[in-house]
């Protein structure tokens, strides 16, 4: 960090600024004048970040007619209508994605969290015969880029009989190689004296696994399942290709059909774009700070 | 396009895992393997099986309709790929769309981190503002998107109308589509270098910015001379982060223009997709995912690699 060295030796202020020194007062008003021009820079950004949904939004709240007059027109709606929504809340088709996302991403979410915290228990607390190997798998499964797969793993699925059915989603996504990891560092933490005192008590490893580790580990146990459940929620390639039947697909195969099947039903679009995203918002209005460091310190991007 | 991978935790130290650990003990091998199987299980068939899968089939005429390998081809798949003009043109469709959306996502990303940093109040709002798009299904986004983008009546041509500025049919357009795609995914996926800057940003001593001020340095210089320097490792970061992902980009496109038009936005996995799904021809998709899965194997090792040596310089 040659850079930190730098500063810290407060050379790089002579280096920067040979100029005459400034004032006290001047550098106040530099600083106050620097920080409103963040904030207005910054508002316009929020402003044009949250331009796309406000429009959406407004969309949705006109009838469908006024949606495909264009722009102005939507503008300068003022009859707002809760129409298409509830046109989409009354067919079932919605309600059936729905039922697709919550039933997959929960099982999926139960089976990450309970194999990779297990697969993650030996790997932080016991010698083993292959443990290297096992190491070097995980390290290399946490390589592998799952969407150049879906060939393959819908081969597979096929073969099984699973095509058209929730397994067909959940299993391929229970292998996260990351929530091991997660799981073994946070373990790591975890003192040994009270599993120590546990087994010389004669409780078995589950028992240690099952009764000491985990009640400890709710912080890391919520972070892969809010993470694992945003990821299979969102995941379109698997889906895609794993479920035909309407009745069964989640939320963004259903919505990748919308477009086609409304036409220009442009409201009924919008607001089911609205609908699709919104048991995300309402997770996150309450998950707030554990989305926000879950994201930032395991990082979730595909 | 989203998976879980892992930026920060260090992994792959089986030297610092064995510290304080136990000696061998035989008897922990029974237990040790009972509670690596169900993990171990679902890893052999659905991340081993497939990878050798598509290694295999890639040397033969494998089907769809037909079960089994088919014919062998030895490397006439992978030939026929390296000859095809389409094939090519999908890779340089990513690289395109990485190049339109790296500089964007990163410098975009950091300035509202800095600035959210700076302004201080009212955090939630940003967070609100720039994150959350990052957690909504793409199917949300597309739709979205192709909206504002309707020839004529979308929002983006009103506002063009409104400047006196000719519409332009962003998704219909072979020049402007992969622009139309990676705007989207810009507004999309920021979130995520937001939120990677934000935290870096508070990891900064106040003392550095402190003493600096004492020293008469502006906001800017404070910027220029210790903010982008420290944060120089998140940069690294958010840069591999983002090609690896760009390479695997295919929920956008699928969504938004279906490659089209023409060819003008097929890209590596749509690609794959038409090849195994449209065309029939397995063997041949699964070539081509070996060369791409090559490409990001070759980064991902890159990234590992860059971030052990900063690890040891730190």
């Amino acid at each position: 960090m040659a850079t930190l060295q730098t500063t810290r030796n407060n050379r790089f202020i002579t280096a920067a600024a040979s100029g005459p020194v400034r004032s006290k007062a001047q550098q106040a008003k530099d600083a106050r004048g620097f920080r409103i021009a963040s904030a207005i820079v910054l508002g316009l950004l929020a402003l044009l970040w949250l331009l796309p949904t406000l429009w959406a939004i407004k969309t949705s709240l006109s009838s469908n007619a006024t949606a495909s007059l264009g722009a102005p027109a939507i503008l300068a709606d003022t009859q707002l209508t809760n129409h298409s929504y509830s046109v989409l809340l009354g067919s079932g088709d919605l309600w059936n994605w729905y039922l697709a996302s919550a039933i997959t991403s929960s099982l999926t979410v139960i089976l990450t969290v309970v194999f990779a915290s297990m697969a993650a228990y030996p790997l932080s607390r016991m010698q083993f015969r292959g443990r290297t190997v096992v190491f070097l798998l995980v390290v290399a499964g946490i390589m592998v880029p799952t969407q150049v797969l879906v060939v393959p793993v819908f081969r597979e699925l096929a073969a099984m009989g699973l095509l058209n059915t929730y397994w067909s989603v959940i299993l391929p996504q229970v292998p996260a190689v990351v929530a091991v990891f997660i799981f073994k560092q946070f373990f790591d933490g975890i003192p040994r004296e009270l599993e120590e005192a546990a087994r010389v008590d004669g409780a078995s490893y589950w028992r240690v696994y099952w009764s000491v580790i985990m009640p400890l580990s709710r912080p890391v146990v919520s972070a892969v399942g809010i993470l694992t459940f945003v990821t299979v929620w969102n995941n379109l390639i698997l889906p895609l290709f794993t479920l035909s039947n309407p009745k069964l697909m989640t939320i963004p195969v259903g919505l990748a059909t919308v477009q086609g099947s409304y036409g220009q039903r442009l409201a009924d679009i919008q607001a089911s774009a609205i609908l699709g995203a919104l048991p995300l918002v309402i997770i996150y209005f309450f998950l707030q700070r554990r989305i926000v460091e879950g994201v930032a310190g395991t990082g979730l991007k595909g | 396009m989203t998976t879980l991978t892992t930026p920060r935790i260090n992994v792959a130290r089986p030297g610092s895992a064995k510290r304080g650990a136990p000696q061998a003990r035989p008897r922990q091998s029974r237990p040790a393997w009972l509670f690596l199987a169900p993990f171990a299980i679902v890893y052999l068939v659905f991340l081993i099986g497939p990878t050798l899968y598509m290694l295999v089939a890639s040397l033969f005429n494998t089907s769809l309709v037909k079960s089994g390998f088919g014919s062998f081809a030895g490397l006439a798949n992978y030939g026929e790929m390296l000859t095809r003009p389409d094939f090519w043109a999908a890779m340089w469709h990513t690289v395109q769309f990485t190049l339109y959306t790296t500089p964007p996502l990163v410098i975009l990303g950091f300035v509202m981190a800095v600035l959210t940093n700076r302004v201080g109040r009212g955090q939630w709002f940003f967070r609100l503002a720039f994150f959350v798009p990052f957690i909504l299904p793409s199917a949300s986004i597309a739709l979205i998107w192709q909206f504002i983008f309707t020839p004529n009546t979308g929002l983006l041509n009103g506002l063009q109308a409104l400047l006196g500025l000719a519409p332009t049919a962003v998704l219909a357009n072979p020049a402007w589509a992969m622009v139309g795609v990676a705007a989207a995914t810009v507004w999309w996926t920021i979130g995520f270098n937001f939120i990677l800057y934000l935290a870096a940003l508070q990891d900064i001593p106040r003392e550095l910015y402190e003493a600096a001020a004492v020293d008469g340095a502006s906001p800017w210089q404070q910027i220029r001379f210790i903010t982008i320097p420290l944060l120089g490792r998140t940069t690294t970061l958010v840069v591999l982060l983002q090609i690896i992902a760009s390479l695997k980009i295919f929920d956008q496109v699928y969504l938004m223009t279906s490659g089209g038009p023409g060819q003008s936005t097929q890209v590596a996995l749509t690609f794959i997709a038409n090849t195994a799904f449209t065309s029939d021809r397995v063997g041949a998709a699964s070539a081509a995912s070996v060369l791409l899965f090559i490409v990001i194997l070759l980064i991902a090792a890159a990234r590992e690699l860059f971030t052990r040596a900063q690890d040891r310089k730190a």
